[in-house]
């Protein structure tokens, strides 16, 4: 499904990812940990070109995603981005309301008409875990809406123009634990259906919700391993040493 | 040293601590019943309470370790094998208890001596000792390298567990007045056998921490080599 090859990133002179070797099967839940600053963030955004956007940056590599090259000139970087979702570490709806939110990428798309965008938000909410709580709201500010609420409502926005992949950028880190619980059940319900990918600082989060883990530091991929072998007995020392918090 | 550090050196101090007293009640449980010393069983009888209230203690550090810090991987292994080695060694110390019980009862204080011999029950608690002494070695030492030693040692207790029926049906048929006494060693060798056993459960625990290997209900001999 996502499969990387010698990926080197850099920010200006500065080499943030070095030789990068990863496969993402398809419908698993991968997390990535490691310290601030380790490139796990910026490896994530690979995925779906969002470090275009950054000034002053080069990649090297490739990223193939679905057996394309993500890099190649010829890819619609739109294509990629509704095939490849995104949901970021602070919620940001939108200043619309909840259905306009959700319908937003449909419209902007021209993917359908009136009753078939009014059909996908409400399945997108639903498989947010969102819908019975603002179905009676659908035209209420999405601003409105708690912390939590706000964020499910970004997986569902995500979700509406039928991505296969989700990247998750820390997606509960600024939600209190209640509202953590219920992003981690849904990442678990999503996987059904999509690949998702999700960076945290949090490990035991990663511990719960992931599939796959991959451990970076300074740049490096130390380890990528079945989620339970790296919370039991990981192979490299670092790692073990940075997820016993001895240093990180 | 970090937080979660001093607290995981907390919990190898306490099992260390609970350790050595067990090693003590064997060693006196020895002395007890070889020299029919009744004063020095009573006073195991009076530490096996001091044995009970390290594995409840334990037992509630490790959970309040594992509620309070998340362990993972060698930490959560370092645990989890606290927790099951203390649980032993409090059994271990139930049996040294049963020895000294065993002596104060006096049913078999005028017991034959070269039975004794010949059931091997000195070579059998020297063995006890030896394992029970390497495996804590190996804990602290953090090294698997003896292991295998300590589980063959096992296979030599459960020799001489096995001799031992012949040997007192021999000596019962001859001696039939001596039967209740005759069962009563018959119970005592059995402890010992099941120390043996304990000492083995153990050394797995002890695998499992520093090699994360799972050797129960497997052939553990194999696994070591």
């Amino acid at each position: 499904m996502i499969e990387t090859k010698n990926i080197d990133f850099y920010y200006g002179n500065f080499q943030a990812l070095k030789n990068i070797n990863m496969k993402i099967g398809a419908n698993t839940v991968t997390a990535f940990i490691g310290p601030s600053g380790c490139g796990k963030s910026t490896f994530l955004r690979l995925f779906n070109r969002m470090n275009d956007l950054i000034d002053d940056t080069r990649m090297e590599g490739q990223c193939i995603v679905d057996g394309k090259d993500i890099y190649n000139k010829s890819i619609n970087i739109d294509e990629l981005r509704k095939k490849v979702g995104m949901v970021f570490q602070k919620p940001n709806p939108f200043p619309k309301s909840i259905f306009e939110n959700v319908a937003y990428g449909l419209k902007v798309n021209n993917m359908g008409d009136r009753r078939f965008i009014a059909q996908r938000v409400e399945e997108s909410l639903k498989s947010a875990v969102l819908w019975d709580e603002v179905k009676d709201k659908l035209n209420k500010s999405a601003l409105e809406l708690s912390g939590g609420q706000q964020q499910r409502l970004c997986i569902a926005r995500a979700l509406a123009v039928a991505p296969s992949i989700i990247l998750m950028d820390e997606p509960a880190s600024a939600l209190d634990p209640i509202s953590t619980s219920k992003i981690e059940e849904l990442i678990h319900q999503l996987k059904q259906q999509y690949t998702i990918v999700i960076v945290t600082h949090n490990m035991q989060q990663a511990a719960r919700v992931s599939d796959t883990t991959g451990f970076f530091m300074l740049g490096e991929l130390i380890e990528y391993n079945n989620t339970k072998k790296i919370f039991l007995n990981p192979d490299n020392e670092a790692t073990q040493n940075y997820i016993t918090g001895r240093f990180g | 040293m970090k937080h979660n550090e001093q607290e995981i050196k907390v919990l190898k101090d306490e099992i260390n601590q609970m350790w050595r007293l067990v090693i003590s009640q064997l060693e006196k449980s020895r002395q007890a019943l070889l020299n029919n010393n009744v004063e020095l069983a009573f006073e195991i009888v009076s530490m096996e309470k001091r044995v009970n209230a390290f594995e409840l203690k334990i037992e509630s550090n490790c959970e309040n370790y594992i509620a309070l810090y998340s362990p993972v991987a060698i930490d959560l292994r370092l645990v989890l094998s606290i927790m099951k080695i203390s649980i032993t060694l409090e059994r271990i110390g139930d049996f040294a208890d049963g020895i000294a019980r065993h002596v104060i009862e006096r049913d078999c204080s005028n017991v034959d001596k070269k039975l004794v011999e010949e059931l091997e029950i000195e070579k059998m608690f020297d063995i006890l000792i030896n394992m029970i002494t390497d495996s804590f070695v190996a804990l602290n030492s953090e090294n698997t390298k003896t292991s295998g030693r300590i589980l063959a040692k096992d296979e030599e207790v459960n020799t001489i567990y096995h001799k031992s029926f012949q040997r007192l049906d021999e000596y019962l048929q001859k001696n039939p007045q001596e039967i209740l006494c005759g069962l009563k060693l018959m119970l005592l060798i059995r402890k010992m056998e099941r120390i043996g056993d304990h000492c083995s459960n153990i050394v797995e625990e002890i695998v499992f921490y520093i090699e994360a290997k799972v050797l129960k209900h497997k052939g553990k001999m194999e696994q070591i080599e």
